[in-house]
């Protein structure tokens, strides 16, 4: 087995005859923002927001006004069948929420979530929560691929919200270097306050967390941006534009991927670990050698044996 | 008190006595020729073993690339990997290597060493003193108090220069604690892209992390700020903006207009010890600080429910424009960030 | 027994004669051409067999001398490639994920040490791991020397300066971890700009001196980088250098032992063993401190990106030594007081800065206090165990358990995310415990300590537990007891006894009052507090009491079971000890 293998990077850098000059990432970024209009509706997506664009934020496009094709309409009644099953002890039958008498929800209502919220809600297995919780863990789906599709054109149906991305919204291919250093820089901006630099996850207030970034498909970074699941706040497509989006994905995909040039990362917590894995392993072997420097070593008896028989 | 007692108390409490130092017993090496030949063959191999390790690291310097030729190894950088594997191999099998032969071969008696006292003898002392003595009586400094403290005042006053020196260190704070580069009008843009951000682009739940626009471009006749007046005044000018549902937010009176249909703008500077928060949460409308913990709540003016900071975040007051992008509608009405002495306190607030 | 007894029972060495030099060699050829010009012989004939005792504990300080070794190599090292510089610089290394970016000439230069440097990530994470190691050494160190008692007189200055070079490690560590100017150590120098405005009148001027003008400026990387490499190492040389001098004239503590007195040192002589085994520690701790930075990560500076003053981190710590006092800044409540104009931030400027102040005075206090409590005034080079200072160990454990708390508090955001608790929960629950936990501490050592004394004189009285189990006639069981070898015995009985301060009446015979009665009263009663419920060792008189006991009891048993079973048959010990001296009783 090769267990060694070269990373060659592309050996010319771009940039060194400008050095000094500020340039300006904004520039470069205004000249390729995407319409906001121009949006995705195909793919599965395409299947329930049929006829196609919706706006972001409350964008006075109604879908469900459009005719939805059979096939749609048989996977909204599939979603509605899976939803009263599995969701709607929570959710309410008609997904209008349970709220309860401390002014709370026991379900939210999930009209106007948009099919991408229950994609990353039920793609992530958050939802169904096995049981009540400070936040929803993400654990293995307990949906398949279609029944996932086939609930978020239920919730879909109920009102506007954002669809789920198409692939070439979040699709990392073809993006170069630029933008993961423009994505890292989003990155550090928006996001490493709470999901920590290295996307380690972070504690929130009252037992809550950002969880993990690693593993996480770019789809679902896409959609947890897009609606802002639980507290994470929304990050709309007409502020941090999908390019913006795009390049966030890549920055994230970079690293994780990125060898550990250092050695074991410890879980890439921060100093806390650092500290621990000095007293544990530094101050610890260190004091194990001492004992043995300190101990005498073994004696015997057989010398003085000897000369007693002697 | 008295010593004697004290004396007493040692002397008969000596119970048992000293045995003395029990008798000194070889090691299978002092004893067994085959037993310290293969300890010295153990020594010798671990000093081999050390220098094999130095010439694997001088293979690994020059076989693993570093830089733009990265080789990884298992998902770690090779060369770091087999540098500190094969150097710190040979540093410790040095270390072994000497502590064994320490240990097995070398000579074990123990030796007795008798202590002195660490005071000197009072003869010493009574000399020394008297030296002491006979050089200030000559230099008459008792005598001619004059000398003395204008000598010591002297010396004393030099303390001055020293600190009027370390003056230059930096200039003096003035006011620039208590104002940013936010004025009436300044567009609020995004960070890192610098758009500029309409009030429907934002829906509710949503968070900006915002600069004003003139970190991006020139504004008027301004330019735009760069370098290190641009860290300067990003230390103070960073903002948070997020959108509530306007039915939950419960401004301060005289705070009523400063948001845009639920839109409202905080400095992102922790009040604590200065910290940049955007860990908002847009179920409780709670922004923690992940430095200590201090959590403001944003629908509550940015009054402070949890940790250490003292004092509510600044809130930035903000309108529209005329191409319908949200503007700050003047500077920060209190100095943001961490308190400092001179800091005015007229705490806004419900009373 | 005196000095003279002891020496005459010790064998005056496993004895070796004066070395006599033999025929010339080499070495004495070049030890004259030395001395001809240095004139050293004397010195170094008192010094070369200078004695060493063993023990583990006795290396703690030495693992922090070498690290400060391994600091220098590994430091001069990095000052070749590391730029002290805040000018903006693009980025264009291998580093791809930065290249373009603007940062300071330090960050670029750091990450350029990093992936463009062979050996230069590891050369840094050693130095990083070195100063981790070195800081919490120096600490463990501290607590050897005070549970021990080593810092009695005459080893008080030495106990000073060792706590100066553990505030300069400390303030060493924290001026390096700022200067790769990366996210971490930027928003680390972002929070000290706010801990030095905390301070009242004069915090606003000495952060814009510091900073040379509002933060970050351009000045405070090079300012600090003159500290980190100048001014505190300097220091610290000069300081080690004076504290192991101390420790060479003092000549080094020891257990109580057979032969072992107040009146000499036993051990092995500096060369060639112990210079062997010291030698060999440097290789070891150079060896580990190598090891861990080629195989654990640490302080990724290119993941955290340079430093923004808009950005932060989850998980935003300072290294471990300087997690205590910000554990305490996330306790301490949002108290602020508003005068006149002025704000004083106590919520910053109790915690940060007084606290760690009023620690270290009390570190550098103790050994001044305890003297004073117990009016002990002569020369100590035995050392106790910590269980016969009880107050002692339990004062130590209460500041532990204060330090640990405050600790585990500047760590409150990774334990929440790790163990799925909540940080305003475990922020509430600490908050009560750096009050509570101290005492509770307090009270369970001393009481400990206390037990473990009671146990002692129990075996001395009246031997250990053999794990023979007798029957006597009436059908009961006991487990015979089985006196302790002589050597246990007495070492057990080395140390000396408490004695309290008596309070001294008002007034001299002639009715005048003492101008010192009220402190001398004070000193009483804490001296009762501190020692009056020690355990003190038996007498002669009750070891004979308890030996005479025993050997009733003997011939009471021998009568009983028709032959005179000491027990020893069961453990091995009847050929090394003879049957005369026997006691055994339970």
């Amino acid at each position: 087995m090769r267990l060694t293998q070269k990373l060659r990077r592309r050996p010319s850098r771009p940039g060194r005859s400008d050095a000094g000059v500020a340039r300006r990432i904004s520039d470069r970024l205004s000249s390729r923002r995407r319409s906001r209009f121009a949006a995705p509706a195909v793919l599965m997506l395409g299947l329930l927001l049929a006829g196609g664009a919706y706006a972001v934020a409350n964008a006075a496009l109604v879908p469900g006004t459009a005719q939805a094709s059979t096939t749609d309409e048989d996977l909204v009644a599939q979603g509605r069948a899976l939803f009263l099953v599995g969701c709607s002890s929570c959710h309410g039958k008609n997904a209008e929420g349970i709220p309860t008498n401390k002014d709370n929800n026991y379900g939210p209502s999930l009209v106007g979530v948009g099919a991408a919220s229950v994609d990353f809600q039920v793609g992530t297995g958050r939802m169904p929560m096995s049981n009540p919780g400070t936040q929803a863990q993400r654990k293995p789906p307990v949906y398949d691929d279609q029944e996932i599709e086939a609930l978020a054109a239920y919730v879909a149906s109920l009102g506007p919200g954002p669809a789920v991305p198409d692939s070439e919204q979040y699709s990392t291919e073809g993006l170069d270097n630029e933008s993961v250093v423009r994505g890292g820089e989003f990155f550090r901006t928006n996001c490493t306050a709470c999901h920590n630099f290295a996307g380690a996850g972070g504690a929130l207030p009252r037992g809550r967390y950002a969880p993990k970034l690693t593993g996480v498909s770019n789809k679902h970074i896409y959609e947890a941006l897009l609606t802002g699941p639980q507290q994470m706040p929304v990050f709309s497509d007409a502020v941090l534009t999908p390019e913006d989006k795009r390049d966030i994905i890549a920055y994230i995909n970079y690293t994780n991927e990125m060898p550990d040039q250092g050695g074991f990362s410890l879980g890439r917590l921060g100093p806390v670990t650092e500290g621990l894995a000095a007293w544990l392993i530094g101050i610890g072997s260190l004091v194990g050698f001492a004992v043995w420097i300190g101990t005498a070593s073994t004696r015997t008896t057989k010398k003085q044996k000897k000369e007693a028989a002697s | 008190m008295s010593t004697t007692d004290r004396d007493l108390a040692q002397v008969e409490g000596d119970p048992i006595a000293d045995p003395g130092l029990p008798a000194h017993l070889p090691r299978a090496t002092d004893v067994d020729e085959a037993a310290s030949r293969r300890a010295e063959r153990q020594v010798a191999m671990l000093f081999g073993l050390s220098s094999v390790f130095t010439v694997l690291f001088i293979v690994a310097y020059f076989a693993f690339g570093v830089g733009d030729d990265l080789d990884t190894f298992l998902g770690f950088g090779a060369s770091n990997l087999f540098l500190g594997l094969t150097l710190g191999m040979a540093l410790l099998l040095i270390g072994v290597g000497t502590i064994h032969w320490a240990r097995k071969l070398m000579a074990d008696h123990e030796i007795v060493e008798y202590r002195h006292a660490a005071a000197s003898t009072p003869e010493d002392r009574e000399e020394t003193v008297g030296i002491l003595q006979t050089g200030l009586e000559e230099s008459q400094i008792g005598r001619r108090p004059l000398i003395r403290n204008s000598l010591l005042g002297a010396v004393g006053l030099l303390v001055a220069p020293a600190g009027v020196l370390l003056w230059d260190l930096g200039p003096t704070p003035g006011n620039k604690l208590n104002t940013t580069v936010w004025r009436e009008g300044m567009r609020v843009v995004q960070d890192i892209s610098g758009t500029p951000i309409r009030p429907e682009d934002m829906e509710v739940g949503q968070l900006v992390n915002g600069e004003p626009e003139i970190f991006f471009n020139d504004v008027g006749d301004e330019e735009q700020i760069e370098g290190h007046e641009l860290l300067v005044e990003k230390a103070k000018a960073a903002v948070v903006i997020v959108r509530m549902d306007p039915a939950d937010v419960t401004p301060w009176p005289g705070r009523e207009d400063w948001g845009v249909d639920g839109i409202l703008c905080y400095s992102k500077i922790c009040t604590h010890v200065g910290c940049p928060i955007s860990l908002w949460e847009q179920t409780t409308h709670d922004l923690l600080c992940p430095c200590h913990q201090s959590t403001f709540d944003l629908a509550d003016n940015g009054k402070v429910v949890f940790g250490p900071a003292a004092r509510h975040l600044p809130q930035l007051p903000l309108a529209v424009d005329d191409e319908g992008y949200l503007i700050a509608r003047s500077d920060f009405t209190e100095a943001v960030g961490p308190s400092f002495w001179e800091r005015d306190n007229d705490e806004p607030g419900p009373e | 027994m005196s000095a003279e007894t002891s020496s005459a029972g010790v064998a005056p060495s496993n004895g070796r004669s004066a070395a006599k030099a033999g025929k010339p060699s080499r070495v004495g050829a070049a030890a004259t051409w030395a001395d001809d010009r240095l004139g050293l012989a004397g010195v170094a004939k008192k010094n070369l067999r200078k004695v060493f005792p063993d023990h583990w504990s006795f290396m703690l300080g030495e693992i922090a001398l070498w690290s400060f070794v391994v600091l220098l190599l590994s430091g001069v090292f990095l000052t070749f490639w590391y730029r002290p510089s805040m000018a903006e610089v693009i980025y264009e290394g291998s580093y791809s994920p930065l290249r373009g970016l603007h940062m300071s000439e330090a960050m670029a230069s750091t990450i350029h040490i990093s992936f463009d440097v062979r050996g230069g990530l590891l050369m840094r994470q050693v130095h990083h791991w070195a100063a981790m190691v070195f800081v919490a050494s120096m600490m463990v160190h501290l607590l050897r020397v005070y549970f021990t008692g080593a810092f009695r007189k005459p080893r008080e200055l030495n106990w000073v300066i060792g706590c100066l070079l553990l505030l300069l490690g400390t303030l060493e560590g924290f001026t390096g971890y700022s200067l790769p100017d990366d996210l971490l150590s930027g928003t680390g120098i972002r929070a000290a700009d706010g801990f030095m405005k905390s301070i009242p009148i004069v915090g606003t001027y000495a952060s814009f001196l510091l900073f040379g003008g509002e933060f970050p400026g351009d000045s405070i990387i090079p300012r600090l980088y003159t500290v980190h490499v100048l001014l505190i190492p300097g220091i610290l040389v000069a300081l080690i250098a004076a504290h192991m001098l101390l420790l060479v004239y003092h000549k080094h503590t020891q257990w109580p032992g057979p032969g072992r007195t107040e009146q000499n040192v036993v051990g092995y002589p500096m060369l060639p063993v112990y210079a062997a085994k010291a030698g060999g520690f440097f290789f070891v701790v150079f060896g580990v401190l190598t090891l861990m930075g080629g195989l654990i990560g640490i302080n990724p500076v290119w993941r955290y990106g340079p430093y923004n003053p808009a950005e932060v981190t989850a998980g935003s710590q300072p290294d471990w030594y300087m997690g205590w006092p910000d554990g305490l800044l996330r306790l301490m409540p949002g108290w602020e007081t508003h005068v006149f104009g002025t704000t004083w931030s106590w919520n910053v400027f109790f915690p940060i800065i007084v606290m760690p102040g009023l620690m270290f005075t009390i570190l550098l206090m103790l050994p001044f206090i305890e003297s004073w409590i117990t009016g002990d005034k002569r020369d100590h080079h035995l050392l106790q165990r910590p269980r016969n200072a009880p107050t002692r160990t339990a004062v130590m454990v209460a500041l532990m358990t204060f330090y640990g708390l405050s600790w585990a508090a500047g760590g409150n955001d990774i334990i929440a995310i790790r163990m799925g608790l909540s940080i305003n929960q475990i922020t509430y629950f600490l908050r009560g415990a750096v009050f509570i936990g101290p005492i509770i501490a307090f009270i369970i050592t001393r009481r400990w300590c206390l037990s473990l004394q009671r146990a002692d004189n129990e075996r001395l009285l009246h031997g250990y537990e053999s794990g023979v189990i007798m029957r006597d006639p009436q059908g009961g069981y006991s487990e015979k007891h089985l006196p302790l070898p002589e050597a246990k015995a007495y070492t057990l009985t080395a140390r000396d006894r408490d004695l309290v301060l008596s309070a001294p009446t008002g007034s001299d015979g002639n009715g005048v009052a003492s101008p010192t009665a009220r402190k001398d009263r004070l000193r009483a009663r804490l001296s009762r507090l501190w020692m009056a419920d020690n355990i003190q060792k038996p007498t002669r008189a009750e070891l004979e009491e308890a030996r005479h006991h025993a050997e009733h009891e003997h011939a009471h048993e021998a009568a009983l079971s028709g032959h005179p079973a000491d027990g020893h048959q069961f453990d091995g010990r009847d050929e090394a000890t003879g049957h005369g001296h026997q006691l055994s009783g339970h």
